[in-house]
């Protein structure tokens, strides 16, 4: 077997307890992220990816969502049943995140200089000149403009491609091993994301961090990750190597992700428009999820969940790939034939 | 957004022009009118033409400088009891402040911790907190007052002790509604993130972005206890009786309110005064402590 990745996640479920049912967020979910790695999760919202993130640091927000059972696997640590003070320990150490809004995620009554600073002074010994030191370097390397008069600035003083450069800045102080990026780019404009994305790359470069991005933009992990997983009401539906999953999709609700996002220079009529909603995640049906919106499905896919098939290095979780049927690039006519 | 573009626009001037600006919007006449307050409340002894407490039936019933039958010996006249208006207008000031800044401190503080406490851990604490804020908050604060006084007796402890609890249940009420809305926040979210403990996150996230909150409701409050503290004087459950209260001194005069006014004028005057003064204070203070406009 091939040496431990930084971190293995086995089966994960995170329920939902409601008063009218459970909600199955995160129900079976397995990856892995090397050292080193930028892995993908991608999938509409509701598909369970922030969950996955949460439940890997253990902190779902509501009291009602528990990790009913898998392993979350980090650093020689199973993280779904450590201590919550020894979690404390690792957030914020080991592993950091970076949040989806730049603008609510600083505190408007701390300044800047403290809050990247946070980090630091809970987890190192460090003394405070030391700290200040490796506060304007993480600064000027998120490209913050002449960080020393900046220190003693409140956020509502910084732009907003300048807020989510640092929320990134507090991620990184203490070097962690692995950094989680929940849709960090979609409240900023498009320039300032293909800045921000740069940046994180050569920063990934030069500290040798994991990255798991999270995001539901396919573009963003064709520039940044290595690997992606596709993720579908709840489960990874398809799994493995960027490349071969930009080039040959094969679960559909991958090809149809890929044919919602503009593709620059590519002449085309309309946007592919996935029909119907994500299903109702308190009574999935026992067959596919994905079987009342797919143009491929066929009559065992109501009645069975498609188990993995083995493509590459990665999976794909559908019994029209597994029969060797690939969603082909013309969804659109077919989702047409699918109106009636 | 577009409400901070004044804000914003608003961000140019040199150092000295910010100071010149600052001081402008600082309410002059209501600071002034508190510091005479707290200066004749601290050196009253130095100030206070005679003693408070000292009787001298041969000058009862002086009116005031101003008017027919005044005299400059006794600038705002004098009571029933030839005791000087002015000096016990200057002492009664202690009282005041005393029994507003020991509730407010005592009352205040307990009531922000469980606010904090409240609106931040889970579902059963708070409800057992929310109810007991509820319990205090339906009882008539005179009603107690009266009661609690007349069992434990008359002191200045006593009515310290009887409405620093209703002034708590205020403060809980107030800070935990803020709380709620704090903590839903990312940034309590991030620093959940960096690996900071509960405590850490309460008190160094969520309690310095509800202070703006604490001082309005600290200012509206000491008004409300300085009014309080007035009544139960005036009711005769205060501070005991020889004791210069303003509220003891409205009392005192009230028999004579058609005819010799100011008894009770001055210190119904030096009521409204620091209760109004206060207020006035407390908004410019919320102003001035929005982070947002440190950079006006």
């Amino acid at each position: 077997m091939a040496e431990e990745p930084l971190l293995r996640v086995e089966d994960l479920r995170t329920y939902i307890q409601l008063r009218d049912g459970v909600v199955k967020a995160v129900d079976g979910v397995s990856f892995t992220v090397g050292t080193g790695e930028s892995v993908g999760l991608v999938g509409e919202s509701g598909s369970g990816k922030t969950m996955t993130c949460l439940s890997i640091m253990r902190l779902m927000p509501v009291p009602s969502a528990r990790i009913v059972g898998g392993d979350v696997w980090f650093e020689g640590r199973n993280l779904a049943t450590e201590s919550e003070s020894s979690m404390q320990h690792i957030r914020g150490r080991r592993m950091a995140m970076v949040m989806q809004d730049p603008l609510a995620a600083l505190d408007p009554v701390l300044s800047v200089g403290d809050q990247v600073d946070e980090p630091l002074r809970y987890h190192t010994p460090m003394p405070k000149s030391a700290r200040r030191n490796r506060v304007l370097e993480v600064l000027k390397a998120v490209r913050i403009p002449k960080p020393e008069e900046r220190l003693g600035n409140y956020p509502h003083q910084f732009s907003g491609g300048m807020r989510q450069r640092i929320v990134a800045a507090m991620g990184l102080t203490t070097s962690p091993a692995l950094v989680i990026a929940d849709e960090p780019t979609t409240a900023l404009d498009v320039t300032i994301q293909a800045q921000f994305l740069t940046l994180l790359r050569d920063l990934q470069q030069q500290t040798g961090m994991s990255l798991l991005w999270v995001t539901h933009d396919l573009g963003v992990v064709a520039q940044i990750c290595q690997r992606v997983n596709v993720m579908y009401a709840g489960r990874i539906v398809e799994s493995g190597d960027v490349r071969r999953i930009l080039r040959q999709p094969l679960h559909p609700y991958t090809a149809a992700l890929m044919e919602s996002v503009p593709v620059f220079g590519q002449k085309r009529k309309r946007l592919y428009q996935i029909p119907g909603h994500p299903p109702d995640l308190t009574k999935l049906p026992p067959g596919c999820p994905y079987y009342e919106r797919c143009p491929l499905r066929m009559d065992i896919c109501k009645s069975e969940y498609p188990p993995a098939t083995p493509v590459g290095d990665g999976f794909v979780h559908c019994w029209a790939a597994a029969a060797g049927k690939a969603p082909t690039t013309t969804m659109a006519a077919a989702t047409a034939s699918m109106a009636s | 957004m577009i409400a901070h573009w004044p804000t914003a626009l608003r961000t140019g001037g040199t150092r000295a022009r910010r100071g010149a600006r600052l001081l402008r919007e600082t309410p002059m006449i209501p600071l002034a009118i508190i510091g005479v307050i707290v200066l004749g409340a601290i050196f009253a002894p130095f100030l206070a033409p005679y003693d408070p407490v000292k009787i001298d039936l041969t000058h009862a019933l002086k009116p005031p400088f101003f008017q027919e039958g005044g005299s400059t010996a006794h600038l705002l006249g004098t009571d029933k009891l030839g005791r000087d208006v002015l000096s016990r207008l200057i002492y009664g000031g202690r009282i005041s402040l005393v029994v507003a800044g020991a509730v407010i401190v005592v009352g205040g503080g307990i009531g922000t911790f469980l606010g904090l406490i409240s609106g931040y851990s889970a579902r059963r604490l708070d409800a057992v907190i929310q109810r007991g804020v509820e319990a205090v908050l339906s009882l008539p604060t005179i009603m107690v007052a009266l009661v609690f006084v007349y069992v434990v007796g008359q002191s200045l402890l006593s009515v310290i002790l009887v409405l620093s609890p209703f002034i708590a249940a205020r403060f809980t009420r107030m800070v935990r509604g803020d709380v709620l809305r704090i903590r839903e926040h990312n940034y309590v979210a991030l620093a959940r993130v960096a690996g900071a403990s509960d405590a850490r996150i309460i008190f160094r996230h969520i309690l310095p972005n509800v202070a703006s909150t604490i001082i309005v409701i600290a200012t509206l409050e000491i008004g409300a206890i300085i009014l309080v503290e007035a009544s139960l004087s005036f009711l005769g459950v205060g501070v005991p009786a020889p004791t210069p209260a303003w509220g003891l001194m409205i009392a005192d005069g009230r028999e004579y309110l058609s005819t010799k006014y100011w008894m009770s004028l001055f210190p119904g005057l030096a009521i409204m005064a620091t209760v109004l003064s206060i207020n006035w204070i407390g908004d410019w203070l919320r102003d001035i402590l929005d982070p947002k406009r440190q950079f006006v």
